[in-house]
């Protein structure tokens, strides 16, 4: 009886996620009349190929292939954030959890009321203050502010205060281990699954950032959201006064935002294999 | 934020006292923004908790490999697509005439776009778009959380009787209280600085979900609209910064957020 209703609920949950999904891998496949439910199409009906080919053709012309371009920038900006992103919040989260010092408390606090602000109360004074440093216009501009990432620090603080118990810290310490030692050896190789889980997050987090992007390096520099945007513009639809002679139509823009999901998608079968459990077994007496 | 404060508290450069915080106040459009996203708040915070809970311990109790995986990608896959990339998704599901879920507006005796986002529906339209958009990424963070109560502690419940339900209620929630305060806190936070998608059904509505329905789009209003008042919209700012502390201060009590063993 209860397997019945979990899988139920599962099952429910499974269709309301996968529904709209579903609908626009199929809308590249179409043209805006069939899209419209118009000419007899069902709205979960299959395309043609042939169209798909066309629509394909169609975006990848648009201003000269600059959708690669817009994509190359996303995984410059997220993937070097991601760099920079992991070297700050895992040592950032250990030792907020499982070392003693005078301002822990504060930084705690602090770092939860930065997470609440507002992200676009927080990009014009980040605009000013990188072009008071001479970076703006650079992939530093994107790159710096997308590596500040309160949120990992607080899964990483919260995974370590959780999941890898003082005891286990002290009877290495007992063992004549240092500090450092502590952390790189005993810690760190416990950590996988956050680091993955924090990696994850903070690549999806800064590909699909779209305001901080648009402020500091419009143009040839855009990442594929702001890219997207553009798209956007150029479809009639949403944009009836559009001078622009190139047009995009709705399938196109479809594809355009399965494309732009592809990498994110590559990134999370990777990151999910180290979501394992049992990292911790046997190795203290509770 | 010290930038924002110095915005809100000043005008042309000069020290206003609370002048923009009740000019602000005064403004026709700021109580119903207040309502609404209340009332949003509640339903999403509310409705985030509980689903995702109980879909994080549903599926960390599947022993199929391939099948929790797949679950897993399937629920945080809506997460993958942005602000801007939803824009056409959810003006097609939400519009009965072109919808792949007609058959359900329908039962709601919706016929058209316009009666699907009346203002009445909205706070559970947003939760359901937000909720299509975010639950996955909290679910894969609970059924890691989920993964790191150790083994030992879940086979001595089994052994001493417990089925899926008491274990779920007695071992696994408690020992999820800090994540979950986490989500709560998180959750509350972009809740009441929703922006997104009603900007999103504002524009596919064309106006019909009015410009300034939340909070953060009357500051964005404010501040980027005819008015140019930077000062009004950062007093806006700082005011969400305040509730959105104040609630969240009480998760931290309630779930032991800064303690550690």
């Amino acid at each position: 009886m209860g397997r019945a209703l979990a899988a139920a609920v599962i099952g429910f949950f499974l269709i309301f996620f996968v529904i709209p999904l579903i609908w626009l891998l199929l809308a590249p496949s179409k043209t805006t009349t069939q899209l419209n439910a118009l000419e007899g199409a069902s709205p979960l009906s299959l395309g043609s190929f042939g169209q798909l080919v066309e629509n394909w053709n169609g975006l990848v012309t648009f201003q000269d292939g600059i959708i690669w371009t817009w994509l190359g920038n996303s995984v410059l900006y997220s993937g070097a954030a991601l760099i920079i992103t992991l070297l700050v919040t895992i040592p950032a989260g250990y030792a907020l959890a499982k070392t003693t010092f005078r301002f822990r408390h504060t930084l705690l606090v602090m770092t939860l009321m930065v997470m609440l602000i507002p992200n676009t109360a927080l990009v014009l004074p980040i605009f000013l203050e990188i072009n008071a440093v001479g970076l703006g216009g650079t992939p530093w501009a994107v790159i710096l502010p997308f590596s500040f990432f309160p949120f990992g620090v607080y899964l990483t603080y919260i995974y370590f205060s959780t999941s890898i118990s003082q005891d286990l810290l002290d009877a290495a310490r007992v063992d004549g281990a240092g500090e450092v030692k502590v952390f790189w050896r005993i810690a760190m190789p416990l950590a996988k699954p956050v680091i993955a889980l924090v990696g994850f997050f903070s690549f999806v987090t800064n590909w699909n950032n779209y305001f901080l992007p648009f402020v500091m390096v419009p143009g040839r520099k855009s990442p594929i959201q702001v890219g997207l945007a553009e798209l956007i513009s150029n479809v009639p639809l949403f944009n009836p006064t559009t001078v622009s002679s190139i047009t995009i139509s709705l399938p196109q823009l479809a594809l355009a935002t399965v494309i732009s999901i592809v990498p994110v998608l590559i990134v999370f079968l990777f990151s999910q294999r180290f979501l394992v459990a049992g990292l911790t077994a046997g190795a203290t007496k509770e | 934020m010290v930038y924002a404060l110095y915005l809100a508290f000043t005008k042309g450069g000069e020290f206003v006292g609370f002048d923009n915080f009740t000019s602000v106040f005064g403004d026709f459009r700021f109580w119903p923004a207040v309502q609404h996203v209340a009332a949003y708040v509640v339903v999403w915070v509310l409705s985030l908790m509980i689903f995702v809970v109980l879909l994080a311990l549903i599926v960390h109790s599947i022993r199929v490999r391939w099948m929790s995986s797949t679950t897993r990608f399937l629920f945080y896959i809506p997460g993958a697509l942005a602000g801007s990339a939803s824009v056409m998704l959810w003006l097609f599901m939400l519009d009965p005439t072109v919808s792949p879920v007609a058959v359900v507006l329908e039962q709601f005796g919706f016929t058209s776009f316009t009666q699907t986002v009346a203002l009445a529906h909205l706070p559970v339209i947003f939760t359901i778009i937000a909720f299509w958009t975010g639950a996955g990424g909290w679910i894969i963070i609970m059924y890691g959380a989920l993964n790191s109560i150790s083994n030992e502690v879940m086979e001595a419940a089994r052994m001493d009787g417990a089925g899926l339900v008491k274990t779920a209620f007695h071992i696994q929630i408690p020992l999820l209280r800090k994540w979950i305060a986490y989500m709560a806190i998180v959750s509350l936070a972009a809740g009441s600085q929703l922006f997104v998608e009603p900007k999103i059904l504002s524009l596919a509505s064309r106006g019909v979900v009015p410009k300034d329905y939340s909070l953060n789009q009357l500051a964005y209003v404010i501040a980027f609209g005819p008015q140019a008042d930077f000062n009004g919209s950062a007093a806006i700012s700082i005011m969400l910064l305040v509730v959105a502390a104040g609630l969240s201060a009480f998760f931290v009590f309630r779930g032991g957020l800064f303690e550690r063993d």
